[in-house]
């Protein structure tokens, strides 16, 4: 037998979960969009705290800044972040829902998902409405 | 018969090897920033995109200036525990340590550099 001389570790296994076949649920895909918008929006407090910098240091330092904040590149960075921050404020109302032991069955799960993500782009409209 | 408890087989076990208290701080800056940043998104939102003078002017103010500064000092508290979080899952030993003191560092240069923007804009 060709594999009596591997070593367990060496046997080529099938990987879980099968990723070719996996169907994402609601409750994964809402899992981890938490860990993706909270890691993400960084890239946003970043770019906001050098725009503030720049806007105590000198007029010239602030004219760079507020040029790139108010570029394509700024409106995608905060449009994008602005609802990465509203899905995971949702996001986390839900576990500390979650953590007293509440709405922990699958249909509520799946509607709290839901009512994350649908309630994460109205908040981004009314956010960007209200700024204008 | 073993004498160890259930409890005590179980601690440490996990993939960051402890976590009550971690969890515990997470919960209390979540309720923290719940009514800090929509008060935040509204201040930061309204100012950015303006001219100097008035980015100036607002954040001297009282209101917007501590409403910054709180979101700056809970929220990259928050964050830096949150990616330690999710380093814990991802990454181990050396590696784990480097990405996880990077991960704090870059969340405390950034508070630090906003805090200081703030002081001298207000101050």
């Amino acid at each position: 037998m060709a594999d009596a001389k591997r070593t367990p570790q060496t046997i080529n296994r099938p990987l879980s979960p099968h990723l070719q076949i996996y169907r994402p649920q609601m409750t994964s895909i809402s899992s981890i969009l938490t860990r993706i918008t909270g890691n993400g929006v960084i890239v946003a407090v970043a770019l906001a705290v050098w725009w503030l910098l720049a806007a105590a240091t000198s007029d010239s330092y602030f004219a760079v800044a507020d040029a790139v904040v108010t570029s394509w590149f700024g409106d995608l960075v905060f449009t994008a972040a602005l609802w990465g921050i509203w899905y995971h404020f949702l996001a986390g109302l839900r576990h500390l829902y979650y953590d007293q032991g509440r709405g922990l069955d699958i249909p509520t799960a799946e509607k709290l998902g839901w009512a994350c993500i649908i309630g994460s782009v109205v908040l981004t409209v009314i956010t960007i409405l209200l700024v204008q | 018969m073993r004498y160890l408890t259930a409890r005590k087989r179980a601690e440490g076990r996990g993939a960051a090897h402890h976590g009550a208290e971690h969890h515990w701080a997470m919960t209390v800056s979540s309720v923290g920033l719940a009514f800090l940043l929509p008060v935040w998104l509204y201040i930061f939102g309204s100012t950015l995109g303006a001219p100097r003078e008035v980015v100036l002017e607002t954040f001297a103010r009282p209101f917007p200036a501590i409403v910054t500064a709180l979101i700056l000092v809970v929220g990259m508290r928050h964050f830096a525990m949150g990616a330690t979080t999710m380093l814990e899952d991802y990454s181990k030993g050396t590696t784990r340590k480097v990405l996880v003191i990077g991960a704090g560092a870059l969340a405390t240069v950034i508070a630090a550099t906003g805090l200081f923007a703030l002081a001298k804009i207000a101050l």
